[in-house]
């Protein structure tokens, strides 16, 4: 047995005349966190849908624990578990109710007990008995999550889990998912956002223009990404005057430091002109 | 496919229990579905009943098989509406990542539909009683009747699962569903056909509507039958394979 979790190789994918995957050949480690990154309409979403066998490739092999995801598809739904980009709970029924649906489906043993385990472990229990409809966003999210850890999935598929969650929420959400990895659990999330995989993934990979650009490890990446800025903010404008000529001796209180990231798109142009040029 | 039969059966109770609760979130819709062949059962029993002639018949007799097609059609609305909210949000894909049977989301909703319809008409027919239906078929063609109605049940809610599954938006669904609401009209259920003219007598002759509206009004009024029965189970049973099998491949095929 290998180490690898998912092993994806020449995946193609068309609609109609619009070659969404031309070519995406990844793996994802037993137990680690996995970022897709991409753009809007990078085809993130559809990558997600072959991996949960939700829809079928044109070309190419997908395994997920060793099981093919075309031919075994049954076998693999049994050990993954996908929360997409729409909150997939059902609004007219209760918070309670709908994790004891997905507990009956999945035939777990007590699920009245692992209900209220989870309704607690996201904070739901005093929402547990009122219908969804009139949850906020983030509990919606929270819920939604739920949801797909009941019966404790080998991997977890969270498509572009915080787009849409107040700062709050996104905080919460990517404590989760290192909360999740630290247990054992597989996860494969997408973003479009560089901040969020540096920070979360131990692995990206860049999907752009229907192939993997690039990946690697957060700190190899950042070593082929276009250079980073920084912005320094000094107490004064003498100070910040006097920074620049005495920055290297003296240490000079800087009051805070923000990076600047380059933006997906600067990545991209950085790195489609590095492939071009050479 | 790998799955025992026994447990695939489980998957498709506990949506079939799924899609009763969320029916009983919304009780408006089943008000709604009943209230409208209530007073076109009050409209046409009294005040286009004393105009109506159905030769030595009560017109309120008449209607009853026609009305409780119509209550169908009007109530299973809600199944074809319900299957298409669940396929415009996420919580089909996950459903269908899950390893639970591929049918029992379909066979959750035709179950619920066919709770809801079954309620609806028992409405309809208590009412009819009030309103003057006296039936005089015996306790065996009343089981016939309500073996075929259970049929026609199933028939239409499977109808109105694949009408939720091909339209694009829940409201669109229930327009595709229209034409159910207009064939007890164009059959033998408020007039007999003999009195209706060309074409339209050709069509309400030969759509299903007629023969189980013939067979349901022989059986609740002690009429002669013929084949009416025999043609009304063929078209129910034609209907639920060919619905059924439908829906299943819509279905794959939506969401590949």
């Amino acid at each position: 047995m290998t180490d690898n979790m998912i092993v994806v190789s020449d995946l193609k994918k068309s609609f109609k005349i619009n070659r969404v995957l031309r070519n995406v050949t990844f793996t994802v480690r037993k137990g680690s966190i996995f970022a897709l990154l991409g753009s809007n309409g990078a085809g993130k979403t559809t990558v997600v849908k072959i991996l949960s066998t939700l829809m079928k490739p044109d070309s190419g092999n997908v395994t997920i624990n060793g099981l093919d995801v075309v031919r075994q598809g049954y076998y693999v739904r049994e050990c993954i578990s996908l929360t997409g980009q729409f909150t997939a709970v059902d609004e007219v029924l209760t918070g309670r109710e709908n994790l004891n649906l997905i507990g009956q489906l999945k035939r777990l043993n007590g699920v009245k007990n692992k209900v209220n385990e989870w309704l607690s472990f996201f904070h739901l229990q005093d929402a547990a008995d009122r219908k969804v409809s009139t949850y906020s966003g983030g509990m919606r999210r929270r819920l939604d999550i739920a949801m797909s850890l009941m019966g404790k999935p080998q991997i977890i598929f969270l498509d572009e889990p915080t787009t849409g969650l107040d700062p709050q929420n996104r905080i919460a959400m990517w404590d989760l998912v290192k909360e999740l990895a630290v247990g054992g659990t597989t996860v494969f999330l997408t973003t479009q956002y560089l901040e969020e995989a540096e920070y979360l993934a131990d692995y990206i990979a860049i999907l752009h223009g229907g192939k993997i650009l690039a990946e690697g490890t957060p700190q190899y990446l950042k070593t082929i990404m276009p250079h980073r800025g920084a912005q320094l903010n000094f107490q004064s404008e003498e100070q910040a005057a006097e920074a620049m000529a005495l920055l290297n001796e003296n240490g000079i209180t800087i009051e805070s430091f923000e990076q600047k990231l380059p933006s997906l798109e600067d990545v991209f142009l950085a790195l489609t002109d590095e492939k071009g040029g050479k | 496919m790998h799955k025992l039969k026994g447990i695939s059966f489980l998957d498709s109770w506990i949506m079939f229990k799924r899609c009763l609760l969320i029916s009983l979130r919304n009780p408006e819709a089943l008000l709604m579905a009943t209230i409208t062949p209530f007073f076109l059962m009050l409209l046409f029993g009294t005040v286009f009943g004393n105009i109506a002639d159905v030769g030595s018949l009560n017109y309120i007799d008449f209607i009853v098989p026609g009305i409780i097609m119509q209550s169908l059609g009007q109530a299973s609305q809600h199944s074809a509406m319900n299957v298409a909210t669940d396929m415009t949000k996420g919580i089909i894909d996950r459903f269908r990542s899950m390893s639970i049977s591929k049918s029992a989301v379909l066979i959750g909703h035709t179950g619920a539909g066919v709770v809801r319809n079954t309620i609806s008409s028992t409405v309809i027919i208590i009412t009819a009683f009030v309103l003057g239906f006296r039936p005089h078929g015996g306790f065996v063609d009343w089981l016939i009747v309500v073996a075929l109605l259970t049929l026609v049940n199933i028939a239409i809610s499977l109808i109105a699962v694949l009408c939720g599954l091909i339209s694009k938006t829940p409201e669109g669904s229930s327009g595709l569903m229209f034409p159910l609401f207009i064939l007890p009209f164009i059959s033998s259920g408020f007039a007999p056909t003999d009195t209706m003219s060309g074409g339209i007598r050709w069509f309400a002759e030969i759509q299903p509507m007629t023969p189980i509206i013939d067979s349901i009004r022989a059986l609740t009024l002690g009429l002669p039958l013929g084949n009416s029965l025999w043609i009304a189970l063929a078209w129910c049973i034609a209907i639920i394979i060919i619905a059924f099998t439908a829906a299943a491949q819509v279905y794959k095929r939506r969401l590949s």
